[in-house]
């Protein structure tokens, strides 16, 4: 038996690189998540016969997919102890964005891709810009101001309407199968994993989870902290206009007032992986189980035909006892 | 392992609450299957699944028409799945469109909140095999089989605009607060209405603004705010959506404005009762939003039994509400129900109870 001391004292140098003992891999949050999802997985079959059959499970992949390319650059800025509450509106805008290219300024629509991309990455660009120029302000507060403010520009661009009458091969990206997989379902896969290495087997990824368990001492140890801001918040910026390219090609069409409080569920989804609010905490494989957790839940009570306000509760819930399990963990440790 | 297997029993925990939670909130669906009907069923033996999807959640006027929806499915001995996003969004719509196709419903009725997005959902919906049509406020022709229209759109703007004309006298300027700039029904109402005021015999009148509340309650009363600050001359507010002819209603009372500005519109009854007795609209019009859901109902499990193909000519008979004729409109076919119905304060009191 050693001491409570030496105890916390060797758990702290080791966790740098986590032995892997049974109970160290039982005890990871991810395998709660796992548990989870095959509870949640059960549940469904239990209340619905519709639930259980590939069809069903792949056509559902399609239908909550889409928000979850921003959770992976949302999972990097909340490693970094900051927040993103622009992003619905950032979708909303480079929606506008592509579907003004192509309408109004008759660019071909593969260009006009190309323009949502662009505008989604300025916004990212801009909101790391404002955040590393004045350190002193808070995430939430710019990110606050610049989803009030690119929701109102796409507002001022479309007034109100609906754009669309896009040529019909851009309907693949929403409702488009590659040898029967949703071709959101491969771009989905292809996303995470270039994520998951840029987080956990780059310099980058070091960095990002340097910034969040310190930023001062990162940057007196040579860290870039504003650089690295910077490429976060525009990977976010970049995601949600992939986000607005599937969402605009699923309803063929956009308008400003897409994308609702998207930025939330995106949040919920990386607290639920794991991702410590905290900052330096987290692994991205946790956020992935965490979307297939909270689409299939979402999907399997709409197939029983729950009313969406209970629906809202649920997801409420199982956030709150994201939030609230690992403090019970720390709670018996002290 | 003690952690471990706490762990372990909060997450059991937590799913048996969620299982409680979905057993304890199955009252959108209403199974029917004692009454004597039985004959209406699907392969299986299972009664016939209609489904209804209205804009959002919270809105008296759907919550009629979902009650009327449900009498008509009650009736034909299927039964009706009440559907509704938390938020007026197509994306919403969109994925409650693919849970329902998912769970094999055999008809899909809908107010869109967009009249072309959803389209893709819809085709795909109508693709394996499910009936769709829309209703309230109708989605493009392509997406549909019929639209059930509450009534008439052209007399609907020819009656409002005849309505403030008289209330005012024939001269002055008036004002239309509506709904979202997006909505297919108050949108055409409107066209009519300007289509109206080009008549000889309102000359006089001088529509300066149509103001947008969302029907969202407080951004239709600071519209209505902003117009009566806008225009201090002022004469007459033509509010065609229960939402916004309510909030007006409560502006003009509480700046006491009764007989200097007139209000008349689309409003429900039961919400307008008090502002049609003290004078502040003299009168409104409205159908039956209980109505409109049961017809749409009727229309619904014809068009599964294939009684109807929802081409311009067929007739059916919808329950209480009589026979119906399948007509044309624009590019698709639709379902009229009639006049709008006038609320004034001879029979308000009497209204005011039902809906």
């Amino acid at each position: 038996m050693t001491s409570k001391i030496e105890e916390s004292y060797v758990h702290r140098r080791l966790e740098a690189h986590r032995p892997l003992t049974a109970k160290h891999v039982f005890l990871q949050w991810e395998w709660l998540l796992v548990l989870i999802f095959v509870g949640v997985l059960v549940m469904n079959t239990m209340l619905s016969p519709y639930f259980l059959n590939i069809t069903s499970l792949r056509d559902a992949t399609m239908v909550f997919l889409d928000k979850s390319f921003i959770v992976f650059p949302m999972a990097f800025i909340m490693i970094m102890k900051e927040i993103d509450i622009s992003v619905g509106s950032t979708v909303a805008l480079s929606s506008v964005g592509m579907a003004t290219a192509y309408n109004v300024f008759g660019l071909p629509m593969e260009a006009a891709i190309v323009v949502c991309l662009v505008v989604g990455a300025l916004c990212g660009l801009f909101n790391g810009f404002l955040i590393t120029k004045f350190p002193e302000l808070s995430a939430v507060i710019v990110t606050l101001a610049t989803m009030i403010l690119y929701r109102g520009i796409a507002y001022i661009i479309l007034e109100d309407q609906a754009s669309g009458n896009f040529p019909e091969w851009f309907g693949f990206f929403g409702w488009g199968y590659v040898y029967g997989v949703p071709f959101i379902l491969i771009v989905f896969v292809g996303i995470a994993i270039a994520f998951g290495l840029l987080l956990h087997k780059t310099t980058f990824g070091r960095k990002v989870f340097a910034i969040g368990h310190n930023d001062v001492t990162s940057k007196f140890s040579g860290v870039n902290v504003k650089k690295t801001k910077l490429i976060v918040y525009t990977l976010a910026g970049l995601m949600a206009a992939v986000t607005a390219v599937f969402l605009a090609s699923r309803m063929g069409s956009t308008r400003p007032n897409i994308a609702n409080a998207y930025e939330l569920d995106v949040i919920a989804m990386a607290a639920l992986g794991g991702i410590s609010t905290a900052g330096g905490k987290g692994r991205l494989i946790g956020t992935v189980i965490a979307i297939f957790i909270v689409g299939y839940l979402q999907y399997g009570l709409g197939l029983i035909n729950i009313p969406s306000q209970t629906l809202m509760i649920v997801i409420g819930a199982l956030l709150l006892f994201a939030v609230v399990v690992p403090k019970i963990k720390d709670l018996r440790k002290s | 392992m003690k952690k471990f297997l706490m762990l372990l029993v909060m997450s059991a925990l937590f799913l048996s609450i969620l299982a409680g939670c979905t057993q304890g909130n199955t009252s959108g669906t209403t199974k029917n299957t004692d009454t004597e009907k039985a004959e209406k069923e699907d392969v299986n033996g299972e009664p016939l699944k209609h489904a209804f999807i209205f804009k959002n959640t919270g809105n008296p006027y759907g919550e009629k028409m979902m009650q009327g929806f449900e009498e008509a499915i009650k009736e034909s001995g299927g039964e009706a799945i009440l559907r509704a996003p938390d938020q007026p969004t197509a994306e919403a719509q969109i994925q409650i469109i693919e849970q329902l196709i998912t769970q094999k419903v055999d008809s899909i009725t809908l107010s869109g909140n967009d009249p072309d997005a959803l389209q893709p959902a819809l085709k795909k919906a109508m693709d394996s095999g499910i009936k769709v049509l829309s209703t309230d406020s109708a989605v493009n022709a392509k997406s549909r089989t019929t639209h059930v229209n509450q009534a008439d759109p052209e007399a609907i703007g020819r009656i409002q605009i005849e309505a403030i004309s008289e209330m005012i006298g024939g001269k002055g300027q008036i004002a239309v607060l509506s709904a979202t700039s997006q909505a297919t029904n108050q949108n055409l109402w409107i066209e009519y209405m300007q289509k109206e005021l080009e008549k000889d015999e309102y000359k006089g009148l001088e529509l300066v603004k149509i103001a947008y509340g969302d029907d969202l309650r407080d951004k239709s009363v600071s519209e209505t705010e902003a117009l009566l600050k806008t225009y201090p001359d002022l004469k007459g507010i033509i509010a065609p959506t229960t939402v916004g002819i309510a909030a007006a209603g409560k502006v003009l009372t509480d700046k006491n404005l009764a007989g200097k500005v007139a209000l008349t519109g689309l409003g429900l009854p039961s919400e307008m009762a008090s502002y049609i007795e003290n004078g502040v609209c003299p009168w409104m019009y409205l159908w039956n939003p209980i109505d409109v859901g049961y017809a749409a109902g009727y229309t619904a499990v014809e068009l599964v039994n294939g009684e109807i193909t929802g081409e311009v000519g067929d007739k059916f008979e919808a329950g209480r509400t009589g026979e119906k004729v399948v007509v044309e409109d624009g590019d698709g076919t639709q379902i009229m129900l009639g006049e709008p119905f006038k609320f004034d304060k001879g029979n308000i009191a009497e209204w005011k109870e039902v809906y």
